[in-house]
């Protein structure tokens, strides 16, 4: 699990980890993975795409619902985490590692928050 | 009250009472006036059962039903087991909606898991859904499946039944996508103008096995050429002959698809029939319409359930794979309850004897002067004759004797044979149309 | 209960096809099948008792209350099975001569005479098979429509947030960029936010009404001419059409093409999913470019949505019904669907917060937001629950825009004891919310099986039987 303290928080529900070596990884936050639900699906990119700070890069499905996933960073994927391909319930059991992608080249990113930022976001969403 | 309402007059008072509305009329208050009619709409008046009863009866009455069928065409005329259209009668499978509540439509979805399986077992593919509206719509379906965002262009064998081209020319033309016809030599799709055709932008290849012409297609042998293009390669089969024929699956296809008509659907003016689609696992998720899984309930116990709902439209709405909605659920219940009773042995006698009653009727055919069986001797029960004189002539002797013909085409005829024809009626048939040609040469 | 692949032992079968009389022809070896053909091998009578028991797991609309919104569960008279089941219909070859066609030719030409009378239209094409299936075809014939006036650039299509799903997923198969536009407060389309929406990139809008919250939408004029005005078409979802039958027409209203769900409106059954028939209706101005068939002789038609004609023996059953019913009995039909919609409401809306306006037409949409915030049971629980008393659960979770929504259909063919019955039951049920949620977050108890495990299902797709 890695400290929260330091991830950064986009609006979107995103997680970004700066993994030192030039790379960031993204996955969805816990307040996200519990607003859907069990997921049952995982849809990702392809090794080599360009993904685009507050553009869509993947989707997640829950039995009735599907959600557009966005990454908060400009990049190329390096890798994407295939074994949510078969286990799409490691990001309910433990979001914070359940990466998604991991982007190099990063240019642009969103707006993003700390995670005392994001806890006060969503607190004042509800 | 009549009409299927329930409510009295009386009844229909206590309720406006109840609801606090002058009449029904205030019911409609936010319907502008301009446009709310005053006057009953400009149509008969309603009718007893009795009067209904008569008036359709006599407009059936106004169809020819022939008994000897010799044409196919896209649409065949098999043997339908009694069973099928008792079973498939019961109110229970015929009322009910669509199963969105699994805790009280196992019986439906059961019925769909075990239609799903038998098309896997049929094809030979992984993966079946619960049915689409027909084997032109399953065959454009497929089409999109295959569709990325670098391969847009779809090729389709010119030997194509022409409606199935028309419809996956249409749903191209809806989504902005090209379709190129590959074209035809001697009746079968022509390999090498396939090979010139693949270009690294296409995104799949169909072809109809046996195709329109009732000829084999080398499958196969198509099948690798597009493989090796790195398109998808689509089939579109004939339920019946895949009970002896290889399946698509061992020829390499990445959705099989077909008109499942023949298994136990009658002809009936053309619909409704049934679409049915199956796919390699790889491309599970990109299956259009409903699918249904097995689970287990809060009891552990074994039940099925409609599932991968997330690629339909009513939750992707927009990215949706397909719009499909409503399929043919009752014709998938249909196709099931006659393999069913067919069993493996019956539904191979039904392609073995539609097959050797078509060749026999084309030796037959073929001593008639003038008369010529086109393509070669590769076909199932389908084929083409060049004939002496003109098709109307051969047709409307054929209807004097109770027989439809078989389909008129540029060569000539395509005719169809299925194992409801008996040897006689073949006989009977093939000597008139002798006389025919004999009298007119 | 056991698969039919379970229940199959080698050497069984029924005696269907007497012994070939011609010489048998061989398959080439190289076109023959080499897998198995793993066909259940049964005999009649097991046949038989297996579809019985199926049939005995599944809810039609003759066991019991089907109030499942959007989806107008009305009883499906005999009389049209049995017309449909004519031999003079059934045996008839979709490509014989015209000559000897008359009787189904007139089936369609009548068919057509009654719908495009009570619709408001000048023409229809029977070919599309399902309501999605109509949807596409009737926004295929405004793009045609927009391309032959040369006026290529207008690929929007405007679609209320509350739409039905087919909307939005139909508009992109035929090309079209979906704009979404907000329902106002009223449930209703928002004006403004129409006028803003529209332009030169207008194709259309689509546009159910009554909406999916049972509102009729009084700017109805006003929201056709918008679209008119700024050079697009208005198209009509007629899922909903049995709440205006006989009462307005889609014609009057501004609408150029509507398709008809002849499987909701006109009383064909849905047979677990299908076959439906979704005719699409249209003005003069569209008819150049309704749909034909290939095979049956049109000269290149430029559309074709599906083999031959459409789902003949679905048209001809809703036929039976409409002669049936006759003018006066089509619109009787639609008031006794807005009565009785308005009365289950009114007997359930002190309990039940109803999400919009104070009257209904031929259904409503309950909100079960506060109900949730206050004992814990959902709109599903309570759907649920319903199971265990002979009823069909309402449409759940639909439209989008409700919380917690339950959406009722009743039809006009359900008595007022039934709907008593109903409103008794949902009451009750509001009661024992917050007395034994649990026992309704349980729910069903008593039914076929008990709650199904969806995650599983999804996670580990089982599509077939695993031998």
């Amino acid at each position: 699990m890695a400290n929260l303290e330091q991830l950064k928080f986009a609006k979107s529900h995103e997680w970004v980890a700066d993994n030192g070596d030039g790379t960031f990884s993204i996955g969805l936050t816990d307040y996200a993975q519990k607003e859907l639900g069990d997921l049952v699906f995982v849809n990702l990119p392809a090794v080599g795409d360009d993904v685009t700070a507050g553009e869509v890069f993947g989707d997640v499905e829950s039995v009735k619902a599907v959600s557009d996933v966005f990454s908060p960073v400009s990049g190329v994927v390096a890798e994407v985490n295939e074994e949510l391909l078969d286990a799409p319930q490691l990001i309910n059991e433990a979001p914070y590692s359940a990466w998604m992608i991991r982007v190099e080249n990063v240019g642009d990113t969103e707006e993003l928050l700390t995670v005392a930022e994001y806890d006060a976001f969503i607190a004042q969403g509800e | 009250m009549g009409h299927y309402i329930p409510s009295t007059r009386e009844e229909q008072q206590q309720m406006l009472d109840s609801i606090g509305a002058q009449s029904v009329a205030a019911l409609f208050a936010d319907v502008p006036a301009s446009v709310l009619r005053t006057e009953p709409l400009d149509l008969p008046a309603g009718k007893s059962e009795l009067e209904v009863r008569q008036a359709i009866t006599e407009m059936a009455g106004e169809n020819k039903v022939y008994g000897t069928i010799l044409r196919g065409a896209g649409a065949y005329q098999h043997y339908i087991p009694s069973i099928v259209t008792y079973i498939t009668a019961k109110e229970e499978f015929v009322t009910s909606y669509t199963p969105y509540q699994a805790e009280l439509s196992q019986g439906i979805l059961q019925s769909i898991f075990e239609y799903q399986t038998m098309i896997c077992d049929l094809t030979g593919m992984d993966e079946s859904n619960a049915s689409l509206y027909d084997g032109a719509t399953a065959a454009a379906e497929a089409v999109a499946m295959c569709r990325d965002r670098k391969r847009t262009v779809a090729l389709v064998s010119a030997t194509t039944h022409p409606d199935v081209i028309n419809t996956i020319r249409t749903y191209c033309y809806g989504a902005g996508h090209e379709l190129r016809i590959v074209p035809q030599q001697n009746g079968q799709t022509d390999l090498a103008a396939l090979q010139e055709a693949l270009t690294d932008d296409v995104c799949c290849f169909y072809v109809q096995q046996p195709n329109f012409y009732g000829q084999f297609e080398d499958c196969q042998a198509l099948g690798e050429v597009v493989h090796q293009a790195g398109a998808k390669y689509i089939m579109g089969c004939n339920p019946i002959a895949l009970a002896i024929m290889k399946t698509p699956a061992a020829c390499g296809a990445d959705v099989a698809v077909g008109e499942g008509q023949p298994l136990g659907m009658p002809l009936a003016y053309g619909g409704p029939y049934l679409g049915f689609m199956a796919a390699s696992a790889a491309m599970v998720r990109k299956l259009p319409g409903r699918i249904v899984g097995e689970t287990v309930d809060a009891d552990g116990q074994r039940a099925y359930v409609l599932t991968l709902q997330a690629r339909e439209q009513h939750i992707r709405r927009e990215k949706a794979s397909s719009n499909v909605c409503s399929n043919q659920a009752l014709c998938a219940l249909t196709a099931a309850v006659y393999m069913s009773t067919m069993g493996p042995e019956g539904l191979k006698q039904a392609a073995v004897q539609s097959m050797s009653k078509a060749h026999y009727f084309a030796r037959r055919l073929a001593e008639i002067p003038g008369v010529q069986v086109q393509f070669g001797d590769q076909w199932f029960h389908e084929f083409v004759t060049t004939l002496p004189v003109s098709a109307e002539a051969v047709l409307h002797a054929l209807d004097a004797a109770d027989i439809l013909g078989g389909y008129p085409v540029e060569q000539g005829i395509l005719w169809c044979v299925t194992e409801v024809v008996s040897k006689a009626q073949l006989d009977q048939a093939a000597a008139i149309i002798g006389e025919v040609c004999a009298s007119c040469s | 209960m056991q698969l039919i692949f379970e229940k199959s032992r080698p050497g069984r079968g029924c005696t269907i096809l007497p012994v070939c009389d011609v010489p048998e022809v061989q398959l080439p070896e190289q076109l023959k099948r080499e897998q198995p053909l793993p066909l259940p091998e049964l005999s009649e009578t097991d046949i038989s008792r297996h579809y019985t028991a199926l049939a005995k797991r599944a809810h039609g609309v003759n066991d019991g209350f089907y109030p499942l919104g959007s989806c107008t569960m009305k009883y499906n008279p005999r009389i049209d099975e049995e017309m449909a089941a004519l031999p003079g219909f059934t045996g008839v070859h979709p490509l014989q001569p015209a000559a000897t066609v008359q009787g189904c030719q007139k089936v369609l030409d009548t068919a057509k005479a009654y719908l495009c009378e009570a619709t408001g239209m000048d023409d229809i094409t029977f070919q599309p098979a399902a309501g999605a299936h109509g949807e596409f075809t009737g926004l295929l014939l405004i793009k045609a429509y927009h391309e032959a006036r040369g006026d290529l650039h207008r690929n929007k299509i405007i679609i209320p947030d509350a739409a039905h799903g087919t909307n939005p997923a139909s508009a992109v198969m035929a090309g079209f960029t979906v704009v979404t536009i907000p329902s106002n407060a009223d449930g209703c389309v928002d004006l403004d936010a129409l006028r803003a929406s529209v332009g030169e990139d207008t194709a259309g809008l689509m546009l159910t009404n009554p909406n999916t919250v049972g509102i009729f939408d009084s700017n109805i004029l006003e929201i056709t001419d918008i679209i008119h005005r700024a050079g697009g078409l208005n198209y009509y979802d007629g899922a909903n059409f049995n709440a205006i039958m006989g009462v307005v027409r889609p014609g009057d209203m501004g609408f150029d093409v509507v398709h008809l769900n002849l499987h909701k409106t006109f009383a064909t059954p849905h047979g677990g999913g299908g076959p439906g028939s979704g005719p699409v209706a249209c003005k003069e101005i569209l008819r150049p470019y309704l749909p034909g068939c290939a095979v049956a002789g049109d000269s290149a038609p430029k559309l074709q949505v599906k083999g031959f004609y459409g789902n003949f023996l679905v048209v001809l059953k809703a036929l039976t019904y409409m002669m049936t019913l006759g003018a006066e009995g089509i619109r009787e039909a639609c008031e006794g669907a807005v009565l009785n919609a308005n009365y289950m409401m009114s007997g359930l809306r002190d309990l039940y917060p109803v999400a919009y306006g104070q009257r209904c037409m031929h259904e409503f949409v309950l909100s079960l937001e506060q109900l949730k915030k206050e004992t814990g049971v959902s709109a599903l629980d309570v759907a649920k629950s319903l199971i265990d008393y002979g009823m069909h659960p309402p449409t759940m979770y639909f439209p989008l825009i409700v919380h917690e929504a339950l959406m009722f259909e009743p039809t006009e063919t359900e008595s007022k004891e039934t709907l008593d019955e109903a409103i008794a039951v949902l009451r009750a049920l509001y009661e024992l919310a917050y007395s034994d949620a649990e026992q309704m977050h349980q729910a069903p108890h008593h039914a076929q099986i008990k709650r199904p495990d969806e995650v599983q299902a999804a996670r580990h797709p089982v599509l077939r039987y695993q031998r």
